[in-house]
Formats: C-alpha cells, structure tokens, sequence
C-alpha cells in the first residue's frame, strides 16, 4: 500500500520558469528512497511539496489516502505532525539547549497556550532523553546546540523529526554539510530509522554513490523531470550520466 | 515506543520533574535583567511627576494638535525661500561638524587602532572618546556657547565631540580590519609609519570611511535640528522652536515636522543602501 | 590591471575629496561659519572650561537636588525604553518577513517606525509640551516615540537576521505561528534585542537631558536653570554627575552584554 502519492505534480515559483515538471511517483510504507540529481533540479522544492511548505501549482499529493492539497490550517498542522523533516543546515534554535529543540517536534500537538507555557509532559521529556540515548547524544542534552559539532547538531534534528512519530521522515540533504565520518554516522541512523522503526524516509542527496548504498529505491531529477526511477542496481553509469547531464561527465572526466 | 532512558543525565527541577533549561549564567543574566527593567519600569512610573497633567484632556488635545500639524501644514512667520534657507543653514552645520569631526577623527582613530598605535597611545584615546560620549551634545553645545561665544563656531563645536566620538570607535575598527600582510609587506620595504597609512591603510579603507562620515552625516542632521531647537544654534530647529513655542502656530509647526522628515527620509535611504552594500550585519550608533 | 584599478581609485579618491571641499565651502558660508575663528575659539574656550567649570564647596550643597533630578531622568529614560521595546517587539514581529503575517501590516509596522524615528524627539517633545505641559509625562512620551521607531528598526533586523531556518523547521513540524515566535524566533534574537535595549537606555539618558532643557523636567532643566543663572560650578556638577551616570550605565550594560551574547 502506498504511504504517498505524487501523481503529476508541477511548481512554478513565477509562472514561467516551472522548477517542477509533471512528477508521479508512489512510495510505499517501510521504504527507503533517495531522489538524486544536480543542484537545482528541484529536489528540496519536490521535497517541501510533500508537506506543503511550499504550495502546489498543479497536480495532486496524497500521503496516507488523503489529499494534502487543499489543507487549510488545523488540518495541516496535522498533516505535518505525521511528517518529520531533517535539514541541510539543521534548523535548530542555536541558542536552546538540545532538549529544548527536540522538544520542539511535539509543539504539533500543542495548542497555542500549553506550547507557549512549555507545558511538556514528563513522557514526553523521557521519550527525548530516549531518543537522544539512541543516537548517542544523551550526554549533550544540555548543551546549547550551537556548541555540538555539525553531525551532533544534525542528529539533534533528526531526534526532533522522530519525537513527532511520524510516518515520513522528510530528509532535505542530510549530509551536505558534513564530513564523509559524521556523513556515515547519519546516514546510519536514518537508516535504522526504516528498518528498525519501520519509519518511511524519503532523502535528498546529491552523491551518487551514498544514494546506492543505502537506499531500497532512487528517483533521479533533471530539471524539474524524474529521469530515473527504479533500484540501486538498475542505476547503471550510463543512466547516472541522464540524471546529471553529459556536461557533468566531461567535467568529472576533465 | 519505548520510553525507558537513561536516568543519568537527566536534570530534574525541585518538584522532581525533569529541567529542560540549562540553568546557564547567560539565562539567568537575562531573566534579571529583563526582571530588573521591569522592576525599574513600575518604579519610574508611580515617581513620575504629573504636576498639573490631566490626561485625558492631554490626549484628546495632543490628538487635534497632530492633526491640525499633518493635515493643514503652512507657512505663516516665513518664506519659501526662508524655510529653504533655514533647512540649508541645518544641514550646513550637520556638515561641518560632521566632515571637521572626521578629519580629527581620522588622526585620533590612527592613534586608536591597535595594529598602528601603541597600547597605551590606545587606551589613553578610548578613555577620551568614552568621556565625550557620556556628556550629552547639547551641553557641549551649550558649554561652548559660553565659553567660545554664541554662534555657528560655538554649535560645530559642540556637535564635533559626539562625531569624533562616534567616527573614532569606527574608524579604529576598520583600521583593525586591514590584513596584515599589506602592512607587513609595506613596513618590509622600509617604509614610514606614514607611507603605510597612507599607501596601505588609506586606499583599503576610504570606501568604508566615506560611509561611515555618512552614516553620521545622518544623525549629525537631526542633531542639527536638536541644537537649533534646544540651544539656539539657528536652522530649521530653531524656527520649530519658535513657532511652537512663541507662535503656537501649529500649522506651521506641521510644515517644519514634514520638512524635517523628509529630508531624514531621503538621508535614510541612503544610508540604509550603504549598510547594505558596505556592511552587512547591523550597523550600531 | 592592478596599475588601471589604482588609477581609477586615485581619480575616485580625487573627485571625491573636490566634492568633499567644495559641499564643506557651500557650508560654511551659509551657515556664516568662520573656520579661523573656530580654530582660535577652541583653545579659548577650553581653558575657559578649565577655569571656570570647577565644582566647588559651595555648589557640592546642591548635589542632593541634582541626584535626585538625575535619578527622575534615568528612571524616565528606563521607563520609555522598556515601554517603547515592548511595542517594538510586537511592530518588529510585524515588520520582518520571517514573521510577517500579511503585507499590509508589515508595512503599517515598517511605517510606523519610519515616522516616529525620522521626526526628531525635540520635535516630539514640543508637540506634546503644548499639551501635556510641564511634567515627566511630557518627556516619557517624547521619548517613547522616538525609542519605538528606533527600536522596531533594530528588531526587524535582528529577527530577519537570527531564525529564518528555525521558523522553517518549526513550521514543518505542525506548530502553531505563536508557538513558532515563542520557541524560535524571540529564544534567539532576545539577547540582541536586550543589547539594543540597554543601548537605547544610555541614549535615552543623554536625550532626556535634551527634552529636559525644552520641557523644563528632570536634570536638563536643572542644567537649564543654572546656565541661565550663570552659576557656572554647578553646571559643571550637573555635567559630571551626568557624565558618572552615563559611564556606570555604560559599563553595566557592557558586563550584560559580554555575558548574554
């Protein structure tokens, strides 16, 4: 059964230049799935579609055999309570402690008044102290995350993501910004988020090779087009060169 | 899931539930001082003075006021080509001061910047220029009115302490921000302190100097307006003066205000153009 | 190319000093400004300073009455600052884009802040004396107006500046937008907001001597009332305890700062 459905989504910031164009793809529940491509074929703009960080132009998004389109506020905060997301540069709150922001992941199911008061519950506190625990943080809980190193900082938001529990684990360039030791400690732990938590992840990355070894299935973007879609192993190198353009060989051959 | 965690870093507040806060010395210097200005604030109020105030008819009044101000400006006591004058003889002033205070500025700030100066030439000019901040404008204005005689001498000069003041801590700064190698690599070649301000220091900073000259250009314009008002020193400021406090012309009181404003506006812009090419986090007076 | 790049600096440098002289010359005649008189006036007037601004056994009697004026003036100074910064929280939330609700009220918040700052607060003072008459109300409020537009400016910039990232991460969790400005937006750019706030206090402290001198409250009338009279040793009093209180004021916020940011 499909967790989410992408069925021919297009996105123009301008009305001209469309970032995104005629996109369909399903993913099904417990997968892992990377969408690779160059910068700027609209890998983060696909990703926000799916929680409506950025609004649609044309086309449809289910998750979870509900439409997302048309959600208007409680119904979306809704949505996106089942939807956790992990960024690029981390988006933490640098001046919180760690507990603090990844406490932040249940303000979805707070209303206005029990957020402001900081009304968390104790099993709420525990279950952060848990998470934490489980991505070997636990000693830094209260630390200012502008004092952790960028894995640590990126491991504080992925425990911000799955305090939410959420059934999609949005993933915007995980490891861009960080060293291939700390890279290989994240993408563990997203790992193990599918298959131990059977968590559904759905990851931008740019490398290739990251991508292969990791993922149960890839999607590759061009310009705003999925070129690839299938397998690690039906990536072949000739395939790879489609998602990144004949200009990218000559480079890397150069 | 689970929810069993490990107890040992866990900080629990006094009624034994678990502390999110980090307890840090930061967070407390800001939770008293936000404390104290509260504090402070309350106090002030029940110490205020309101001799002869009765509040409702002050803002029924001061609401009229304004409107008689922005909705029928005029010009009653004086010309348009007056009011032009008075504006040029405002910013006439905010310019002097503002150009001499950086010319002075310029040496002081040499003997202020650590890279060029020795240590105690640096603290010697800080402690200075921290003086000549804490003594409000107008009574350097004032002081000088005095002791030099009343006049545009007595409000330039009195204007210039504050710029130098303001120009000084900037100029310094950008000093300090020269790379090093320039320097090294003039001061290798046996050049003169002089030859490296002035083939080193000078063609790496002058963009910055002329921006921050502008900067305070800005604010040595509504200092002008202040001193005319509040010293004497002429302009704009003082025909406000005069037709809000001898006229009680409140129209023409609303035609001053708007040439004020727009003529901040204008400089506004400008120099909010300037911090955004030349300096891109904020800018503080 | 180096050789060109220098030229062409030199040239801007050259025609920037000319432009320079010539707006410096334009000034100094419409303002009747004579340089040379300037020049003799400064050593003049300095050791005028040093011989007749003396505090003396005599004029240390009136410090009890000028402490307390200058404690009336910092308290008001206080109290319009911290005043003024609770509305500019809620125009800064309303003017920067991360928080924006809807254009038209960020730019009535933008705007706001504009007219307030860009009219001077002697301006304010005199408007609002003709009403309010002679007490610290008048002076308060003068500041007041000035500290929000000064104030809004400065939040709006530190709000853009510190969490945009943060505003995005929390939206993608399913937070509500007071939950958003709560727990993201006001925990970062706190300390910077209360940088600007004591850096206004210790501007208010030194306006408040100028609104005091036109609407006759706090320790600028007291400084009015003995310049006026002549009675040149306390004026110097009055400037020093001014001076102490600025510079203790300044060092506090300097140790606030150095912790908080």
């Amino acid at each position: 059964m499909a967790l989410l459905q992408i069925a021919r989504l297009s996105k123009s910031y301008d009305n001209e230049t469309k970032v995104l164009k005629d996109i369909s793809f399903s993913v099904k529940a417990g997968e892992f799935v990377s969408i690779i491509g160059p910068s700027g074929a609209g890998k983060s703009t696909l990703l926000r579609c799916v929680n409506q960080m950025v609004p649609i132009s044309s086309g449809e998004v289910i998750f979870d055999n509900a439409p997302v389109t048309q959600l208007k506020k409680r119904a979306l905060r809704q949505l996106r309570t089942n939807i956790g997301m992990v960024f690029q540069h981390y988006n933490l709150v640098p001046r919180l402690t760690v507990i603090e922001n990844v406490l932040h992941g249940r303000l979805g199911y707070k209303t206005t008044l029990q957020g402001i008061m900081s009304r968390f519950t104790e099993k709420e506190k525990e279950q952060a102290f848990y998470l934490l625990r489980k991505l070997g943080i636990e000693e830094h809980a209260y630390k200012r995350c502008d004092q952790l190193s960028g894995g640590q900082q990126q491991r504080v938001g992925i425990a911000r993501a799955l305090i939410q529990g959420p059934k999609l684990v949005l993933c915007d360039e995980p490891i861009a910004s960080l060293d291939p030791n700390s890279s290989k400690i994240i993408m563990d732990h997203l790992k193990s988020i599918t298959s131990e938590l059977g968590i559904t992840c759905l990851v931008n990355l740019h490398q290739v090779e990251v991508a292969q070894q990791y993922s149960d299935r890839i999607i590759g973007l061009n310009q705003g087009e999925v070129v690839f879609d299938g397998t690690n192993y039906q990536l072949t190198e000739e395939k790879t060169n489609r998602i990144y353009g004949t200009e990218m060989r000559e480079l890397i051959t150069v | 899931m689970e929810t069993v965690a490990n107890p040992t870093y866990m900080k629990r507040k006094r009624n034994g539930r678990i502390s999110i806060k980090a307890g840090s010395k930061s967070e407390r210097v800001i939770r008293l001082t936000m404390m104290l200005l509260f504090v402070l604030t309350v106090t002030a109020f029940l110490l205020f003075d309101y001799t002869g105030l009765e509040l409702w008819t002050a803002i029924v009044e001061t609401g009229q006021n304004l409107k008689v101000m922005f909705f029928e400006p005029a010009l009653n006591h004086f010309t348009w080509a007056e009011a032009f004058y008075q504006v040029g003889v405002t910013l006439g002033l905010a310019v002097l001061s503002t150009i001499i205070g950086a010319v002075i500025a310029f040496f002081l700030a040499l003997m202020a910047a650590t890279n060029l100066s020795k240590e105690w030439v640096t603290k010697v000019v800080r402690v200075i220029v921290a003086f000549i901040r804490a003594v409000p404008t107008v009574l350097w204005v004032l002081i000088f009115a005095i002791a030099a005689g009343l006049g545009s001498e007595a409000a330039v000069l009195g204007m210039l302490f504050h710029s130098i003041a303001y120009l000084v801590k900037a100029f310094s700064e950008a000093f300090e921000e020269v790379d090093k190698g320039i320097l090294e690599a003039l001061r290798a070649t046996g050049s003169s302190w002089w030859h490296v301000v002035i083939h080193g220091i000078m063609p790496s900073t002058f963009t910055y100097i002329l921006s921050w000259t502008f900067l305070r250009f800005e604010i040595n314009f509504a200092v002008a307006v202040a001193m005319g008002a509040a010293a004497g020193a002429g302009g704009i400021g003082f025909e406000l003066f005069m037709a809000s406090g001898f006229y009680f012309d409140l129209s023409e009181v609303g035609f001053i205000t708007y040439a004020i404003l727009i003529i901040a506006i204008i400089l506004e812009v400008f120099s909010t153009q300037l911090k955004n090419r030349y300096f891109p986090s904020s800018v503080r007076n | 190319m180096s050789e060109k790049v220098m030229q062409k600096r030199k040239w801007q440098m050259t025609i920037a000093l000319i432009i320079i002289i010539a707006i410096t010359y334009l000034s100094a005649a419409i303002t009747k400004f004579n340089f040379i008189d300037g020049l003799v006036a400064f050593p003049e007037a300095i050791g005028w300073m040093f011989s007749n601004l003396l505090i003396t056994q005599e004029s240390l009697e009136k410090l009890p009455t000028i402490l307390d004026k200058l404690v009336e003036t910092i308290f008001m100074s206080i109290a319009a600052t911290t005043t003024a910064a609770v509305v500019s929280i809620f125009l800064g939330i309303m003017g920067s884009k991360t928080t924006s609700i809807n254009g038209f009220l960020s730019t009535f918040a933008r705007f706001i802040a504009s007219v307030s700052r860009n009219i001077p607060v002697v301006a304010w003072a005199l408007i609002l004396l003709l009403s309010f008459g002679q007490n610290s109300l008048t002076g308060y409020l003068a500041l007041f107006v000035g500290t929000v537009g000064f104030l809004t400016r400065a939040f709006i910039e530190s709000i853009d500046e510190a969490s945009h990232s943060a505003v995005e991460a929390l939206t993608a969790t399913g937070a509500t937008y007071f939950h958003i400005v709560n727990k993201a937006v006001i925990p970062q750019s706190l300390p910077q907001m209360i940088s600007w706030i004591l850096f206004m206090i210790e501007t208010n402290i030194r306006s408040a001597t100028l609104v005091g001198i036109l609407t006759g409250t706090g320790i600028g009338y007291t400084f009015d009332m003995y310049y006026k009279s002549m009675n040149y040793n306390v004026v110097a009093l009055v400037t020093f305890s001014i001076v102490i209180a600025v510079i203790i004021i300044e060092l506090m916020s300097n140790y606030i700062r150095k912790v908080i940011m």
